[in-house]
């Protein structure tokens, strides 16, 4: 059966990770390619590193680092942040990048979903949709959750779909940073609307968060940064939990 | 050793030359028939659309040297596929190595399949130290039938063939590159065949 997966998220600035890494065993947790190579041993199923470097050179150091990374780890990573072109996919997918996600730039230009998607084909296509819940309606933002459109989800994600993206990843900003849960509703209604993988992203707390987003939230995978960086929930026993709770996972 | 990877213009394929780095190889990336036809292994890639890799094949003539080498070829996700009779994808002849069509799955399931999936029915010294049921990655919306070339079995949607053998061909559905550290002995047990 295929298994659910796991997916930690590291913040990449300049092609080193941003602050809030706390890892033992690592000569530099600093260092995007060292913290990558630790989390394939320990069981992560995939990588997804997002780029928010502000300047071209810090754009620069982290396509060297997606190079190294590709060299060096043996599971697959999606690249994110800042991507608006089919250069700056070519560009990445040619330094090793198994996948991009795009977001904020899909949105003021749709075409661009379906140029990628034609040019590289679906399955490394991921469409990135932050969106936050407004009296019971939830509306896409842009800009990390900053910028709000008039632009429904549920329709975004069906548009997003029919242009050609390979995955969703969906990002609650109700519940991003509250280690209270995933949007699980949210979550189950994406997966009844489109038939690509959705992968669950905001709210990451506990072990039983993640089982809850696979059961109830219909999500294929679950996306976490924090509670993976600061070793509070180790991949090997949230795995191990998770197939207790009958989930399908890789260990 | 001398390993070529077929560069048709097909996607990654960086991630299969550095797999082989890991394992202390150098593998060439290469469209040339003829540091091809000399190499001791042939990797046939591919990730993108069937019509248009068919199309870069046919372009450069290799179309016709692959179903003609005589050392073992793996070909691997797309390269397989097109190893195939025919695929459904734009409704494209492959090379006709295997005897087996490639369909796609329904909407029963969600597509691209994309994740990690197990391998089952082991039949080939391809699978040397690999567990039954072990995981590997895959991303794909087409598979090959089950057929009497398959070497493993992956169960999405139905059972489908995640590997076929015919004589020096080899054929894989999933990423072995991209496979922890199952797929690199697999990769491994290619080298040694």
């Amino acid at each position: 059966m295929l298994a659910k997966r796991i997916i930690p998220c590291l913040d990449i600035k300049n092609g080193r990770t941003v602050k809030g890494v706390n890892f033992v065993n690592l000569i530099d947790a600093g260092d995007p390619v060292e913290l990558a190579k630790q989390y394939a041993i320990e069981g992560a199923d995939e990588l997804v590193f997002l780029d928010i470097s502000a300047t071209l050179e810090g754009r620069a150091t982290t396509l060297e680092m997606v190079l190294r990374v590709a060299e060096q780890v043996n599971i697959p990573f999606t690249v994110g942040g800042g991507i608006s072109s089919i250069e700056d996919v070519d560009t990445l997918l040619k330094h090793g990048a198994d996948k991009i996600s795009i977001n904020s730039s899909a949105v003021k230009n749709p075409d661009l979903i379906n140029e990628l998607s034609n040019k590289f084909g679906s399955q490394c296509i991921v469409v990135a949709i932050d969106a936050k819940q407004i009296d019971n309606d939830w509306f896409v933002h842009l800009a990390g959750g900053t910028i709000p459109t008039e632009i429904r989800l549920f329709d975004w994600v069906k548009e997003v779909e029919q242009r050609g993206a390979g995955e969703i990843l969906f990002t609650s900003m109700n519940h991003d940073g509250t280690k209270n849960g995933f949007a699980n509703e949210a979550l189950a209604k994406l997966s009844s609307i489109v038939n690509i993988p959705i992968i669950a992203s905001g709210g990451a707390g506990t072990k039983q968060h993640f089982a809850d987003t696979f059961i109830e939230g219909k999500a294929d995978a679950a996306l976490a940064a924090s509670v993976f960086h600061f070793g509070e929930i180790p991949i090997k026993e949230l795995k191990e939990e998770l197939r207790n709770n009958n989930i399908e996972v890789r260990i | 050793m001398k390993i070529a990877i077929i560069d048709y213009g097909a996607g990654n394929i960086k991630s299969i030359q550095f797999a082989f780095k890991r394992l202390g190889y150098e593998a060439l990336l290469t469209n040339n028939a003829d540091i091809i036809k000399q190499a001791d292994r042939v990797i046939f890639p591919g990730v993108g659309e069937a019509g248009h890799a068919m199309k870069m094949l046919k372009a450069s003539g290799l179309d016709r040297l692959i179903p003609r080498l005589k050392q073992p070829v793996l070909g691997i996700c797309l390269g397989m596929q097109l190893m195939c009779l025919h695929t459904e994808e734009s409704n494209t002849q492959g090379l006709g190595i295997f005897d087996v069509e490639v369909r796609k799955f329904t909407n029963a399931v969600k597509v691209p399949q994309m994740g990690w999936n197990t391998i089952s029915n082991l039949k080939s010294s391809l699978f040397k130290d690999i567990l039954d049921g072990e995981y590997m990655y895959l991303v794909h919306s087409y598979y090959a039938e089950q057929c009497k070339e398959a070497i493993a079995t992956t169960h999405y949607e139905i059972d489908y063939a995640t590997a076929l053998q015919k004589d020096n061909f080899y054929g894989v559905q999933f990423h072995p590159e991209k496979s922890s550290g199952a797929g690199e002995q697999i990769l491994k047990n290619f080298l040694d065949l």
